[in-house]
């Protein structure tokens, strides 16, 4: 049942936009077999679709455990950059050091600048109530505005003056998986952060609590456990791993900060998680599927000329309808008549 | 039967399965026009079941369903209205920051303005009629149970219910509000509306209803008029064997000397903000039961949630075996030795989690080996709770499937089987077949006999009566005077209650 649903999803989609395709004048079947298939087909697109993955594997689960534990994360876009501005200066700085000492040291600056950048919303809903929907997504903004004026104040590239910072040391630079690609370890230490929160979520005491403060916090608090503590933590567990995904995207692909670090991953991390069903080991799935419509929309556009937007349409429907098949699986549809 | 009658309701053949356990197996029911039906069973008999398939809020797997004579498909609770039938459940579907009228008309107006004047004076025309006293300017959320269940009720008549479906409607009420139900059903069977009225409460089956369709294990196992029936015929008819007269043995006093539970001068508030407790002091003795009797809302709730941890005081002590736990959180006082049962299951339970999680959610430190879940005992853990309570479900069962008394033993199970020091539980019995009814009560008599202190919250005379050594009646958050068991009689203890001092 669990395999057929993203099918159903894909020959939806391509019913509701096969004349869309057809306007632009392109053949929809040759549309899907760029948009799925091909890049799976060469190993090259195929270990891009990994790298796409790569920071969604982790914003996803940064979602997912803060709406497990009932902490309405809309931020995570915001503590990716938190992160990924750490993780620059941090890296500009290792020149001296070995890079056994410096990936880390970097990695750790963005969890540390994830987890500080929700702190804030965070006690203000714990200790006052204050809706976290709201103060988290304000907070994004206030975030790509604190990126936007580094790079166009102090860490304005000194030599081409375009808004972006100048490149890490090489120390910090997370090594490649796989030579003369762009997959690199960030890719595995995502994996391994997602399996980690599984198996937290499921098979902990800690886990059982946070789901339990999540799902009913008036008989979580009935049964002793500290709501607001354990929120707290999903808060910070949550801006921690979002602000990893901030620092691993620019020690691994970028080496420097530029406005367009994330581009939404965060939001996409809110997509994620509700694919996953707020379940850790499903973000595993849902974000390479993400992954590989990413990558498809740019293939299909470069092999058939058709505009870009058109593979972001479909990307879209292809979203929503699956989302849409993932809450309908709960119903039963029937055929019948009504009775006379 | 006159075999020309025209059933209001005909069911035939209905099956329900809910995974492996089936709910309903091939049900049969009819209700006549204007009568009082009541269906009878023990806890997970099917009984709530059945009746959400009438009134669509499940699908039956097989079967089917006629009104007036008529087939009718019934996918929803819109289909259900259309087709005249009304269903109260236990959990309102009410909005409670708006008026008693906006609530009754929600849903059903079709008009883009609403004439607010007029639509309260048809909800007020109707609740006269019937005989329901209600404000239809109160907001909801300023009404007690009582009251709310009247604009359940009054929701479903506005919608021209000609069948109305109550699952234990009087499980939440004091005894005056049963009453005035009662004649509210009265006057609703004269304008010719069906009722069916379920109840584990078989003096109220006998008192009110005209039939009666008895089921057990997801089957009905008779039908019958009321006058021609026993309730010791209906209680046999129930669990499938001839009941034993349930003797209780008046056991012997277990109290000691020393007080195992004491609130000096303690003071509260209620959620609005006004004082709910005042100055209230109060000693429960190792190995006694205290009764705490009262009419609802003067204060029982925030006594037992100050007591569980849950709620602040605002002056006073609170000691557990001389320890003091004043305002110091549910786990401190858990760890106190206080077993808390509170009167609304739905407050102490996670639904979405499993039987054998909540079983072990009060106390999750015991079942982990260095910070992992160990899986094994929380299972035999609720195995051998599940078979010692007789609860039907299974340790992997979300809780929220389970029928209304199941959950409850579940959550009594979970606080006796550690032996509490002190056991604060209100409404310990609500909800419950006779049988486990009986059993229940058992158990909290076999804890008092080995020692413990507890303090009995109940709605329930007769239960205060059969069960406590003494009896401490609380009227607007004071405790009015505390009676022997062998001085206190129900017309002692009703003027008490209505304020009156002897
Ligand atoms: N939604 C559900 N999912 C799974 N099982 C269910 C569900 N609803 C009811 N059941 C099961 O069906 C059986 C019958 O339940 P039902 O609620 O109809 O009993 P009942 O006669 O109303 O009992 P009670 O007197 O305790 O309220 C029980 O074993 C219950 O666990
Ligand atoms: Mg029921």
């Amino acid at each position: 049942m669990r395999v057929i649903l993203p099918i159903l999803a894909v020959i939806i989609t391509f019913a509701l936009t096969s004349a869309l395709v057809l306007m632009v004048g392109a053949s929809p079947l040759e549309a899907y077999y760029h948009f799925l298939v091909e890049p799976l087909s060469s190993r090259v697109s195929a270990v891009e679709v990994l790298v796409k993955a790569t920071p969604l594997l982790l914003t996803g689960a940064a979602v997912a455990v803060a709406f497990s534990g009932g902490f309405w994360n809309i931020g995570a876009e915001g503590q990716f950059l938190a992160g990924a501005v750490a993780a620059t200066a941090i890296g500009l700085n290792m020149h001296s050091l070995p890079p056994a000492v410096a990936v880390p040291l970097t990695l750790i600056g963005g969890v540390a600048a994830g987890m500080a950048w929700v702190a804030t919303p965070a006690l203000m809903k714990t200790r006052l109530g204050i809706d976290e929907v709201v103060t988290t997504l304000l907070l994004n903004s206030v975030a790509l505005l604190a990126v936007s004026a580094l790079l166009n104040g102090p860490w304005r590239d000194p030599i081409s003056q375009w808004p972006q910072s100048p490149d890490i040391a090489a120390a910090a630079i997370l090594p490649k998986l796989i030579p003369r690609s762009r997959l690199h370890l960030g890719f595995l230490l995502a994996i391994l952060v997602v399996a980690a929160l599984g198996f937290v979520l499921s098979r902990t005491a800690f886990g059982v609590r946070l789901r339990a403060a999540g799902m009913e916090p008036d008989a979580a608090r009935f049964a002793g456990i500290q709501v607001g503590r354990v929120m707290l933590t999903t808060a910070l567990l949550s801006g921690g791993i979002a602000g990893l995904a901030g620092a691993i995207e620019v020690a691994g692909i970028h080496y420097h900060l530029i406005e367009a670090i994330s581009g939404g991953h965060g939001y996409t991390g809110i997509v994620i998680a509700t694919l996953s069903g707020l379940n850790p080991w499903a973000v595993v799935p849902a974000a390479l599927f993400i992954g590989l419509i990413d990558t498809g929309s740019q293939t299909v556009s470069r092999a058939l000329g058709v505009p870009v937007y058109l593979g972001e349409v479909i990307q879209a429907t292809l979203l929503l309808v699956t989302l849409a098949v993932l809450l309908l699986q709960h119903y039963r549809i029937r055929w019948e008549r009504r009775a006379a | 039967m006159t075999t020309d009658e025209v059933p209001a309701v005909r069911m035939r053949g209905i099956w329900k399965r809910f995974g492996t356990v089936v709910a309903n197996r091939g049900v049969d029911f009819d209700l006549r026009p204007g009568e009082i039906h009541a269906l009878l069973g023990e806890n997970g008999a099917g009984k709530s079941t059945l009746m959400r398939i009438l009134y669509g809020l499940y699908r039956a797997d097989a079967g089917t369903i006629a009104v007036n004579g008529a087939p009718a498909t019934i996918r929803s609770p819109h289909d259900a209205i259309a087709h005249g039938i009304g269903m109260v459940t236990q959990h309102f579907a009410l909005v409670s920051p708006m008026t008693v009228t906006e609530n009754v008309i929600l849903g059903c107006d079709q008009r883009i303005r609403l004439d607010l004047k007029a639509a309260q004076q048809q909800v007020s025309a109707a609740a006269d009629r019937v005989g329901l006293s209600i404000d239809p300017r109160a907001l909801v959320k300023d009404l007690s149970v009582g009251q709310r269940q009247r604009v359940e009720i009054l929701k479903a008549l506005y919608r021209q219910a000609r069948v109305l479906i109550l699952d234990e409607p009087t499980a939440v009420l004091v005894p005056q509000e049963v009453e005035q139900l009662f004649a509210t059903l009265r006057r609703l069977r004269q304008e010719g509306v069906s009722v069916v009225f379920i109840s584990h409460k078989l003096h109220e089956v006998m008192q009110i209803t005209d039939r009666v369709t008895v089921m057990r294990a997801g089957e009905v196992v008779g039908a019958a008029e009321t006058s021609r029936v026993t309730p010791t015929d209906l209680a046999r008819m129930m669990v499938g064997r001839p009941t034993i007269g349930v003797i209780k043995p008046r056991t012997i006093s277990a109290a000691q000397p020393q007080a195992a539970l004491q609130l000096e001068g303690v003071s509260a508030r209620n959620n609005k903000g006004l004082p709910a407790l005042r100055n209230l002091s109060l000693e429960v003795r190792a190995g006694e039961i205290l009764g705490v009797a009262g009419v609802a809302g003067n204060g029982q709730t925030e006594l037992a949630q100050v007591i569980e941890g849950v709620r602040p005081v605002t002056s006073g002590r609170l000691l557990v075996c001389g320890q003091d736990i004043t305002n110091a959180g549910p786990r401190r006082a858990m760890d106190a030795g206080v077993g808390r049962i509170p009167e609304d299951r739905h407050e102490s339970v996670v639904g979405a989690m499993s039987v054998a999680y909540n079983m072990a959610l009060e106390h999750l430190d015991e079942f982990t080996r260095s910070g992992l879940i160990d899986r094994r005992r929380l299972r035999q853990h609720a195995e051998r709770l599940i078979g010692q309570y007789q609860i039907r479900a299974r340790p992997d069962d979300p809780i929220r499937t389970l029928s209304g008394g199941n959950m409850q033993k579940v959550i009594l199970a979970r606080v006796l089987d550690r032996n509490p020091r002190v056991i604060v539980v209100s409404q310990p019995t609500r909800g419950l077949d006779v049988a486990a009814t009986e059993y229940v009560r058992g158990k909290l008599v076999e804890q008092r006999q080995k020692g413990a202190a507890i303090l009995l919250i109940s709605e329930d005379l007769d239960e205060i009566l059969e069960l406590s050594d003494r009896i401490a009646v609380i009227y607007e958050g004071e405790i009015r005077q505390i009676l022997d068991a062998g001085e206190a009689t129900l017309e002692a203890l009703g003027l008490l209650m209505a304020g009156l001092r002897r």
